[in-house]
């Protein structure tokens, strides 16, 4: 479709919307003409004041982040931030999240950066708001800024005090931030470390509408999507007819392998789909990887680009005799399993998309869906709306694609469209298969002096990205004119991403970290919670914990031994301490316990944990009873949302580790269920006990990915304790567990 | 179509649908009532669970034309904003959910436990929400809240 003459402005667009938010965009990089001195968090690519905040006369104050709420809290942390930094209670902050029309642009919610990005941007934002309003009131009182105080944005004593309220329409934040206002310190935070109540949850116990797929609009009808059976399938012939002959259908889409259907109701969109599905005849390539162990085997022979992470060659190799160890790691595709299918509602009017989404970055995804759509960026409004928990890259921009293509179809009317469980199973991009070799050398006293990583991987990122080239968006390219992907790459240290967290926090005298990124995907792939973490350190915990052992010394001990680090010894002796850890003490057979440490990305949030298994020896069947953790997010802005994102993490890294593994045979996903995929349920759910240590002068570090690295080794290690076996094959399941004892 | 008699929370609702229509539907699209959940549509998560004769009832399998002279209880109709439920209180009060997509299922089926059995330990508890997922690792949050919720009714 083309773009139609009289497309509103983006203006006459916010207005209409009620809400006039301008010229953060002016001062975005677009303008840029000389290099500016670098601004704190995402305030440097966002440079304008009024991006970020808005003082109102009616004495509410509204501050738009470019990041959203995808059920970790951030948005009650990030109120929690302007609110100390501005001076006002916490209750007179509106929070306006993720649109592309409305705030600045921050990219993606993901990688456990938003309160280092959005966070670190406000807190200096609002410090220097604060200050233009004390100047203007300074102004206006004939009195020195400096001997002026505010409370609940009074400043002043009365009599003579001013408000902002009274000064918000005096004060211009229409100018670039300069960072120069120092944010406060932690003595003085009083709503910063609060656990503060989570401001989206009212809505969610009663049954207020919170989510997208909560979404009614005017005229509104109901998509669904009919995917090929396997990913490389082609159409063949379709029976389109029949199908919009049915009752209730609005619209059949048929565009090369992409089939989708509207309906005036659900049931009859459900309906009119399965008769899509019938009728379509594929021819399909039995193209997918063996199963079983033998996809080890083929992924570490698939070409693969390979890279020197890191090499550290000790100035003096050690003399005298090492022992050298080695051992290999693997872990299966993994799904993201969200609760709730992806969903989007779309619609096209006047030749302007407008497409409510949950994905994690409506930038990105507006420059990804213009590629697919063939039409401008400008055409495009992606605004945020909550879904189901993600855990990283689900359905959600696919889902927003095919609602965009409906509602192109359709014209006028609002379409929603949510994918049906097997839709989610079978196509969204799961966390990599990994295949982990290591290493290591231990010197006469025991002391580890070579390591050795190496990790075969495909991607963990295929989202879309604001890149020139390729379409990340699973619609596009399935298009008679597609819009297909580009090959993604590999995100640099010291992230990482296949390889994030493989290189140790330890110190190892001599250190080679290897990657072999397979950029081919016969099976989707993308960001899973943590990317490469989870497994490279489910490698490195194991490893070490195999290397105390051939040593003799306690895991414990070990670890500190190799560890200089002050924040990391401190979280691994307060774990230790906190769950009463035995140095040496042995399994008996069936009960033991694990310990892993691991500071995730070796630049976010530090925790250690002690995991407790007890193992069925005649059945295999694992049961981890508790898991007792500390943790180092340095300045914590919420602790009890910092103990939620742990302990769920904890729990959820139980479920892949015991649980967890996507199956396929040679053409197909045969994974298209809850029956296929069974997760962690209540009575299988550990005790979790989270110890925070805070560090106030330390800049808060991101947490959400923090646990679920050290939980898998921990697991891993609680069971070679208990029963002296090591697992090393993911998931942990009965059989595996059953066949290392025999 | 027909039109199919309903009585939910308390209120008589008519709705136009064929007869093998999953009341999740009706009661979302029709009566546009947020608290069901579509999850999976195969009644393996729980996410759908309204009360029907006080029963925990999986919505999305349960055809509308099965229904009539039942009363149907949703989220909505257990509780409001400003008059909580006490599971809805004790949900917020330990802050028992991260992205909250479970959540009506996990009240919902917590409630028919509690109306048996107002006291269940933590075990009991868990055996009731075996058959409800949760993605985001919110569960000992959960089983503290109805354990709590149990406390204040019980009080
Ligand atoms: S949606 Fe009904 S049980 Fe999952
Ligand atoms: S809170 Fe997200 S699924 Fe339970």
């Amino acid at each position: 479709m083309n773009p139609q003459p009289n497309r509103p402005s983006r203006r006459a667009f916010l207005k209409r919307g009620g809400v006039i938010v301008a010229t953060f965009s002016l001062a975005g990089p677009a303008a840029v003409a000389q290099p500016r001195a670098p601004l704190p968090g995402s305030l440097n690519t966002n440079r304008g004041l009024d991006g970020w905040i808005r003082i109102n006369a009616n004495g509410r104050v509204t501050i738009h982040t470019g990041k959203c709420e995808l059920g970790q809290g951030i948005l009650t942390a990030l109120a929690q931030i302007a609110a100390d930094e501005l001076d006002v209670a916490y209750a007179r902050i509106d929070m306006v999240s993720a649109d592309t029309a409305r705030t600045p642009n921050e990219g993606m919610t993901a990688g456990s950066l938003s309160v280092q990005n959005s966070g670190t941007a406000l807190r200096y934002a609002c410090a220097e708001a604060r200050s233009l309003l004390l100047a203007a009131a300074a102004q206006r009182l004939n009195v020195v800024a400096e001997k002026l105080s505010v409370a609940d944005g009074a400043i002043g004593a009365s009599p003579g005090r001013l408000t902002y309220w009274e000064l918000a329409q005096d004060l211009n934040l229409k100018r670039e931030a300069t960072a120069t206002v120092k944010p406060k310190p932690p003595a003085r935070h009083t709503v910063i470390g609060k656990s503060i109540a989570r401001r989206d949850l009212p809505a969610k116990v009663s049954g207020g509408a919170a989510f997208v797929q909560d979404m009614r609009l005017p005229g509104m009808v109901f998509g669904r999507v009919v995917r090929p059976p396997s990913y490389r399938a082609t159409l063949l012939s379709v029976n389109e007819a029949a199908v919009k002959a049915m009752p209730g259908v609005v619209a059949v889409v048929h565009d090369g392998n992409f089939l989708a259907v509207a309906a005036e109701r659900e049931e009859q969109a459900i309906k009119a789909a399965q008769a899509l599905r019938i009728s379509a005849k594929w021819r399909e390539t039995p193209d997918l990887p063996p199963g079983g162990a033998g996809l080890y085997d083929h992924l570490k022979k698939m070409p693969s680009r390979d890279t020197v992470i890191k090499r550290v060659v000790p100035a003096a190799a050690s003399g005298g005799k090492v022992l050298t160890l080695e051992a290999e790691y693997t872990r299966p595709f993994q799904s993201h399993g969200s609760i709730g299918p992806s969903c989007a509602v779309a619609q096209l009017k006047d030749g302007h998309y407008t497409v409510w989404t949950h994905s994690q970055g409506v930038f990105p995804l507006r420059t990804d869906l213009a590629k697919a759509l063939r039409t401008a960026v400008s055409n495009i409004t992606c605004t945020h709306v909550e879904g189901s928990g993600c855990y990283g890259h689900n359905g959600a921009d696919d889902v927003a694609c095919d609602a965009a293509l409906l509602a192109r179809a359709i014209g006028g009317r609002p379409v929603k469209l949510q994918w049906m469980r097997d839709d989610e199973f079978g196509w969204e991009p799961y966390g990599s298969a990994m295949v982990i070799k290591m290493q290591a050398q231990l010197d006469e006293a025991k002391n580890i002096v070579g390591w050795q990583h190496e990790t075969w991987s495909h991607p963990h990122s295929t989202r879309p990205t604001s890149r020139p080239d390729g379409s990340f968006v699973l619609g596009g390219w399935h298009l008679a004119q597609p819009a297909p992907p580009s090959t993604p790459n590999n995100s640099p240290q010291p992230s990482g991403a296949a390889d994030r967290n493989a290189v140790p926090l330890y110190d190892f005298p001599h250190q080679n970290v290897l990657l072999h990124f397979i950029t081919d995907m016969p099976v989707r792939t993308s960001a899973l919670r943590t990317l490469g973490a989870y497994a490279n350190v489910f490698a490195l915990e194991s490893f070490m914990d195999e290397a105390a052992l051939a040593a003799g010394v306690d895991p414990v001990e070990y670890r500190l031994r190799h560890m200089k680090n002050p924040r990391a010894r401190a979280v691994i002796e307060r774990a230790a301490q906190a769950a009463h850890w035995k140095a040496g003490a042995k399994g008996d057979g069936s009960r033991g316990r694990g310990f892993a440490f691991a500071q995730y990305k070796n630049l976010a949030v530090y925790c250690a944990l002690v995991a407790d298994v007890v193992v069925d020896r005649r059945s295999g069947a694992v049961r981890v009873t508790r898991v007792v953790a500390a943790v180092d997010a340095g300045l914590i802005i919420n602790p009890d949302g910092v103990i939620n994102q742990i302990e769920g993490g904890i729990i959820q890294s139980t479920s892949w580790t015991l649980k967890e593994q996507v199956n396929f045979d040679q053409q197909r996903i045969t994974t298209r269920s809850w029956a296929d995929y069974p997760i962690l349920t209540f009575p299988e759910v550990p005790e979790v006990e989270v110890h925070l240590i805070n560090h106030p002068d330390e800049n808060p570090l991101g947490t959400g990915e923090g646990s679920q690295g050290p939980t898998v080794a921990a697991i891993a290690n609680a069971i070679a304790n208990a029963t002296g076996k090591r697992p090393r094959d993911l998931p942990f399941t009965p059989e595996k567990i059953r066949a290392l004892s025999a | 179509m027909p039109d199919y008699e309903l009585r939910v929370n308390g209120k008589t609702r008519t709705a136009r649908t064929d007869p093998d229509t999953p009341l999740l539907y009706v009661l979302r699209n029709d009566l546009a009532l947020n608290g069901p959940k579509f999850g999976c549509g195969m009644a393996q998560c729980g996410a759908c669970t309204v009360h029907v004769d006080g029963k925990a009832t999986r919505a999305c399998v349960t055809p509308v034309s099965t229904l009539a002279g039942k009363a149907i209880t949703t989220l909505e109709g257990i509780g409001t904003p400003d008059h909580p439920h006490p599971l809805q209180k004790a949900f917020l009060d330990e802050q028992a959910a991260q992205c909250g997509y479970c959540t009506n299922g996990m009240i919902m089926t917590a409630k028919v436990l509690l109306d048996t059995k107002p006291n269940p330990g933590a075990a009991e508890i868990k055996q009731a929400l075996a058959g409800n997922l949760c993605r985001c690792g919110a569960h000992n949050r959960i089983v503290r809240a109805v354990q709590r919720a149990a406390k204040a009714a019980g009080a």
